[in-house]
């Protein structure tokens, strides 16, 4: 198949204008994002605001109204069925959940992308597989089914199960959430390693600043379908904008406020109408 | 004030209509899809042992059990309506009759999705509320090709089968009552079957509309597990849908289905 | 893979019960092995009236079943029905001259042919027809024609 894949670009993720919507709810308003390659970026906002949306736009799994999104020089929502999921190949995915196969054991996991897209001998695929475990530190729990795991570990699974075929780029959602400090320390090590070393860029949606923080490159803040700010964390950590203050220091109330939109406070307590 | 309640009325009721075609089309669409990814199942006969195995075998000792008892029951029925005419050695033919012919493969449609199709919605359904479908497309493999279309063929080979094990039986516990228990001549159980019930147009037809069966009750539960809500509560709610509409779609089946193949008498 | 080995019997077996099922049900519930057209010859019979002859009923000699009716169709122009029957081949020996009747099981039960058979020295063979019939009788129109004679008689006294 004549399908190229640039290797050489700087930018590797390019988004522009995008717009989506689900239903009513206008979800994307004209977002602009560069991912560099190499690079670890964060893409950051309070729940809601549709990061993990975003991941599924750049996976080509939701289709957006209009705008495009580019990887590696290719427009995702223009590939043919095809040439999109040669493109998925050369992409890694993290779920939030791990996603991991329930009926399949831990080596099979991992072992699922190999049997389907190559057609390596047993021996190569168990070489591979143990490298690939043994680098998120579980090559001892290969015989695990899924239900015997945490979710620390089931993530960390899941991350050696999308490095399996040496993809250009992966993109975790939400890794941190629900995690004891200590499967943290490890995710938040295993993503900054993982990227260094294999050479790929990464590209992490969460709303932990503190962590995210520590292993990220460059973040973009994003709010109500727009971007409102991206740069260094430190550059972030010293915005003029009073939202990414309050959100990058956690405030209870701000900009966002704390209290939902409601009437006001005394006339709903004496039930006074208008 | 009348004609804005009239327009009221008529939206609503076009939103309810446009909702109906597009599930409509929506689970043809799967259908379709399902088809293409037959080829690829074929090719992959591992995958569909398993799938034999759980939507099948693990039916099968319901099927066994729902059998033997269906048909003693049968016997037990007609052998005291018959005595009154005297035909009671007609109990063979007619147990046989209406055990192939109906009883075998409606009675075990009904239960195959009751056990195997509740069990497959609600699988499909979790698969994709724990991202394990939407984890598949990203790596690259089509989930239809490899977690759908090989549980589509396996129901539709398990359900004749099961059907036909269900007929036997029934038959087996109608010689149990009506032959060991009640004491009709076996020879003229057996003879009189042999001699009314006709292998093409009897038995193969049984066969037909089991597989029909487990074809239409198959899709429902995939399309409804395939279609769920990703939380809990929609799966629970897709299996349920998925027994609902699997039983009633047999029954209906089952209807036209007989008046295509004995309506021309 | 000692487990996926043990589903694949267990696929085996389920598999094994169907096929099993299904010969079960052709060769013991219907009768399959009967009715395979290679193991016999057929021969035709014209009747003025077959009362409720259906095809598949059996066709007996000295009771015993030897052959089946295989299609009844009507002729326009000898104004008859046309009764073609399949005999298994083992009985070849029957006389040309075998006369068939349309007899009644019971009072109420199946109709079925009766053959007797003739003196003659050939034997029926594949596309002969037998000519002598008795056609079978007609419930109704023996009751009625009783019951014609009984009043006949009353009227006479």
């Amino acid at each position: 198949m004549s399908f190229k894949i640039d290797e050489t670009s700087d930018i590797l993720i390019e988004i522009r204008d995008l717009h989506f919507s689900r239903g009513e709810r206008k979800i994307f308003d004209g977002v602009d994002i560069d991912i560099r390659r190499g690079c670890v970026t964060a893409i950051m906002g309070p729940s809601g605001t549709g990061k993990t949306t975003l991941l599924k736009l750049i996976g080509g799994q939701l289709q957006p109204d209009s705008g495009t999104i580019k990887v590696a020089g290719h427009d995702v929502h223009k590939l043919s069925r095809a040439k999109l999921y040669k493109l998925r190949q050369k992409m890694g995915m993290l779920f939030q959940s791990g996603a991991l196969l329930t009926d399949l054991s831990v080596f099979d996991n991992v072992a699922y992308p190999l049997r389907e897209h190559t057609k390596l001998k047993k021996s190569m695929i168990r070489d591979i597989v143990l490298t690939k475990l043994h680098a998120v530190g579980l090559r001892g729990a290969r015989d695990l089914m899924p239900s015997e795991l945490s979710g620390g570990m089931s993530r960390r699974v899941a991350m050696a199960r999308s490095i399996v075929l040496d993809p250009m780029m992966i993109m975790y959602d939400e890794p941190f959430t629900g995690q004891d400090p200590i499967s943290m320390g490890v995710l938040v090590q295993l993503i900054r390693l993982l990227n260094d070393a294999l050479g790929m860029t990464s590209v992490v949606v969460s709303h932990d600043v503190k962590e995210t923080a520590a292993i990220s490159d460059e973040i973009c803040v994003l709010s109500e379908g727009k971007i409102i700010e991206h740069g260094t964390p430190e550059q972030l950590k010293k915005s003029t904008s009073q939202w990414v203050q309050q959100f990058m220091y956690g405030m209870p109330d701000g900009p966002v406020p704390f209290q939902f939109p409601a009437v006001d406070y005394a006339q709903d307590l004496y039930g006074v109408h208008s | 004030m009348l004609s804005n309640t009239v327009q009221y009325l008529i939206h609503a009721f076009w939103h309810v209509l446009e909702h109906a075609f597009q599930r409509l089309g929506r689970s043809h669409i799967f259908l379709f899809h399902i088809i293409l990814g037959i080829p690829s199942v074929l090719v992959r006969p591992l995958l569909l042992t398993k799938q034999i195995y759980m939507v099948g075998v693990l039916s099968l000792i319901i099927i066994i059990v729902s059998g033997m008892f269906v048909g003693g029951v049968l016997a037990l029925q007609l052998y005291y309506e018959l005595l009154k005419f005297g035909a009671e050695n007609s109990l063979g033919v007619l147990n046989a009759i209406s055990l192939v012919r109906e009883l075998g493969p409606v009675v075990s449609g009904l239960l195959f999705s009751g056990r195997a199709c509740s069990a497959l919605a609600a699988e499909i359904g979790l698969m994709k509320a724990t991202e394990q479908l939407s984890g598949m497309e990203m790596m690259a493999i089509d989930p239809i090709k490899r977690v759908i279309a090989p549980r589509f063929m396996a129901g539709i080979i398990s359900m004749p089968i099961l059907a036909i094990t269900f007929s036997t039986l029934g038959i087996i516990g109608g010689h149990l009552i009506g032959v060991d228990l009640l004491g009709i001549d076996e020879g003229a159980f057996w003879s009189q079957m042999q001699d009314k019930v006709s292998f093409s147009s009897d038995v193969m037809n049984g066969v037909i509309k089991s597989i029909a069966f487990g074809f239409v009750a198959t899709w429902i539960a995939l399309y409804q597990g395939y279609d769920a809500v990703p939380t809990s509560e929609g799966v629970s709610r897709a299996t349920t849908k998925t027994v609902v509409y699997a039983s009633l779609a047999i029954l209906a089946l089952d209807f036209v289905l007989t008046a295509l193949m004995y309506g021309e008498i | 893979m000692q487990k996926s080995k043990l589903m694949e019997v267990w696929v085996g077996i389920f598999a094994f019960i169907g096929i099993a099922g299904l010969v079960f049900l052709a060769y013991e519930v219907s009768s399959l092995s009967h009715s395979t057209s290679e193991n016999t010859y057929s021969v035709s019979a014209k009747f003025t009236n077959i009362g409720g002859l259906k095809p598949r009923a059996p066709i007996t000699i000295s009771g015993v079943k030897i052959g089946e009716v295989v299609s009844i169709s009507y002729d326009q122009d000898i104004y008859e029905a046309v009764v073609i029957m399949a005999l298994e081949k083992q009985y070849d020996k029957l006389p040309e001259d075998t006369s068939a009747s349309i007899f009644t099981a019971g009072l109420l039960g199946e109709q079925y042919i009766g053959l007797d058979p003739g003196g003659a020295e050939d034997y029926l063979e594949e596309g002969s027809e037998i000519d002598i019939t008795q056609s079978a009788i007609v419930l109704e129109k023996v009751i009625g024609e009783f019951l014609f004679s009984q009043t006949a008689d009353e009227g006479e006294e």
